[in-house]
């Protein structure tokens, strides 16, 4: 226990807990939008993170960038770092469409137990985690230096640097990006016919598969888009890096309130500040214990979330 | 569909449906003579190259064997999805090794504090958890089984990371000696302790506790609405899997002598999940043939090794979507009230 570092660097604490929390909420918002159709929590979600972690890696080295090397100026990195949100986005995006495909589609059809679908989803979660842990030989995985991480300019405690600025303000894009999909296009539409109620959805004439699908896609995009914001800043992967990472974005939207889009956002920047909060009192060892203790809480107490269940009563 | 799917289980129930008493003694008996004097048969057939085929008799299989009937009620009986089950085994090694380093103790009563503290922790975990739906329940036993070894990596009395070596073996019994050069003893124990469990986990499917969790798992509101106590008898199943788990943990503990955190990982809790799936949840002989199958077979053939959780999982995806019932499906209820 020691209040001291919580007192002096509270400002530096409170910026990382945002960033890590804008971190969070890209893959949390992936597990809130699943929930929100399949009334499933997508296990595998967290792979779907693992992987745009690694293609991110994949870019940097078919660009031929080493870990040694200088951090780029600000015009090429922009353009590298637009290829690798783009690539990572895409290869997520494509995952969490062919582990629809795999894992759900079938069961979903014969409307198999819940069970069935968790166990398949555990199955293919365990399988890709698997399959990178062979790949890579169980490596930690160093991700070059792309930008430059001095300070820009020093608020109290906190160092605001390129690499923290640059997440949230691209964070905020795909929320503005995200909000303007569920809310005023056609797929958003039929994803918020879907959670609201499946079969009248059908009767009215949407294509469920269809939406299921592409809901899927959007939110491997966002996840993607989240992994190449994590590489950025973390700087290191590893096969099973989807594991902790998933638990707090999946703690982070039953904290809001799962299958609530609005909730996820709020649940994230709660627990992103909590982890670094807490990680400066316990120690950081003890900072996934904290993080499950949250979500028993939370789980216990209210499981509706602090905004509350169900999709289609927020307004994103 | 069904008409296709060919279940061992029934061609062997019609037969065992019609043996009399004495003609069923007498399986059981040559049945269990085969499993005991297996590590005696030195056939390069069933025999195993990288390790010795005793010490995979013992680890994996009857281990396996042992957590998968645990997690089978759990998970198979009761239809509770606990990912966290190598928390249990975890907590059974770790009171063998503190029990047997700093006290006294005799091992029979350590086998008993560790079924104990695994109860305990699962009355703890249970009464709470189990009021919450299947998925959370899920992810909250997945953050159970992981809190358990983030506090013994991070608990320097219990050894930390490193974990505790030097842990005491069983006392001799009938004058068999337990050491470390041995592991036939070992196997001899643990096999004498599954078919413990095996013969009560059989009474309390065939009473009042077996039914409750069938219904529960069919439907749960349903067993409600019929009267079944539906927390009451998921607590049972809780914890009644839980101290199995944490017996396997003991007798595991006083086998290899030093145990450390990195051994109860998630992994584990999966890979004993893949046994259920794959053999048949529900039907416990299904649970224990997927379990010595899916021990066996790594250490059979030795290319399947570095790839056995690759290809747990995907059993798992396959098993789910194409036979969601197992290799040996249980025994449906309907078919029972039919005959008799």
């Amino acid at each position: 226990m020691d209040f001291s570092i919580l007192a002096s660097e509270f400002a530096s604490l409170t910026f990382d807990g945002i960033v890590v929390g804008a971190i969070y909420a890209l893959v949390a918002l992936g597990y809130t939008l699943v929930y929100g159709v399949l009334r499933l929590i997508n296990f595998a979600h967290s792979e779907i993170f693992m992987i745009g972690t690694m293609t991110c890696y994949g870019v940097t080295l078919a660009l031929g960038i080493s870990t040694s090397a200088d951090p780029l100026t600000l015009t090429s990195f922009s353009l590298v770092f637009l290829l690798i949100v783009l690539t990572a986005s895409l290869a997520s995006g494509a995952s969490a469409v062919v582990l629809e495909f795999v894992a759900y589609r079938r069961l979903r059809l014969m409307r198999a137990s819940r069970l069935s679908s968790l166990i398949s989803a555990i199955g293919a979660s365990f399988f890709l985690t698997e399959l990178f842990r062979i790949l890579t030989e169980s490596r930690n995985i160093a991700f070059p230096r792309l930008v430059d991480k001095e300070p820009l300019f020093v608020f109290s405690s906190a160092y605001i640097t390129f690499d923290k600025l640059l997440v949230l303000i691209g964070a905020a894009v795909l929320f503005f990006l995200l909000n303007r999909v569920i809310n005023h296009s056609k797929l958003g539409l039929g994803i918020r016919a879907v959670s609201q109620d499946e079969t009248t959805a059908v009767l009215m004439g949407v294509n469920v598969s269809k939406v299921v699908s592409l809901t899927f896609l959007v939110g491997g995009f966002l996840a993607g888009a989240g992994s190449a914001f994590y590489m950025v800043f973390y700087e290191t992967t590893k096969a099973n890096v989807g594991f902790l990472v998933g638990i707090s974005a999946f703690t982070a939207a039953v904290l809001g309130g799962i299958g609530n889009v609005r909730g996820a956002l709020l649940g994230s920047f709660t627990l992103g500040l909590i982890q670094q909060y807490s990680s400066a009192v316990l120690g950081y060892n003890w900072r996934d214990v904290v993080t499950f203790v949250i979500l028993v809480l939370v789980l216990l107490v209210k499981p509706t979330g602090l905004l509350g269940e169900a999709l289609q009563r927020a307004r994103v | 569909m069904s008409n296709f799917v060919f279940n061992p289980r029934d061609r062997f129930g019609d037969w065992w449906d019609q043996a009399t008493i004495l003609q069923r003694s007498i399986f059981r008996v040559i049945v269990v003579g085969v499993l005991f004097a297996l590590p005696l048969i030195n056939n390069p057939i069933i025999d195993t190259p990288e390790t010795s085929f005793e010490s995979v008799l013992f680890y994996p299989l009857v281990m396996f064997a042992i957590m998968a009937v645990g997690l089978n009620v759990v998970v198979g009986k009761s239809g509770i999805l606990d990912l966290g089950y190598v928390a249990f085994f975890a907590i059974g090694a770790y009171t063998q090794a503190i029990f047997g380093l700093y006290t006294n103790l005799n091992f029979w009563l350590v086998l008993l504090l560790g079924m104990g503290f695994a109860m305990l922790a699962g009355t703890l975990l249970g009464v709470p958890a189990l009021r919450l739906r299947g998925d959370y329940l899920a992810i909250i036993t997945l953050g159970f089984g992981e809190i358990v070894r983030i506090i013994a990596v991070n608990t320097e009395a219990i050894g930390g990371a490193a974990g505790l070596t030097g842990i005491p073996s069983p006392p001799p019994i009938f004058g068999v000696e337990f050491s470390v050069e041995d592991v036939r003893p070992y196997y001899w124990l643990s096999l004498t302790i599954l078919l413990i469990f095996l013969w009560g986990i059989i009474r309390l499917s065939h009473r009042k506790p077996g039914r409750a969790w069938e219904a529960i798992r069919e439907d749960e509101d349903v067993a409600a609405f019929m009267g079944v106590q539906t927390f009451k008898y998921k607590l049972w199943a809780f914890v009644i899997g839980g101290a199995i788990g944490g017996a396997a943990g003991v007798i595991y503990a006083s086998q290899i002598l030093s145990i450390e955190p990195k051994m109860f990982e998630l992994n584990l809790s999966i890979m004993i999940l893949a046994c259920v799936v794959f053999g048949g949840m529900g039907n416990i002989w299904g649970v224990i043939f997927g379990a010595v199958l899916l021990g066996y077979l790594p250490e059979k053939l030795r290319f399947l090794t570095d790839y056995r959780i690759l290809i747990f999982g995907l059993l798992m995806v396959v098993m789910m979507n194409l036979r969601p019932n197992g290799l040996i499906p249980r025994k449906k209820r309907e078919v029972i009230l039919e005959k008799s």
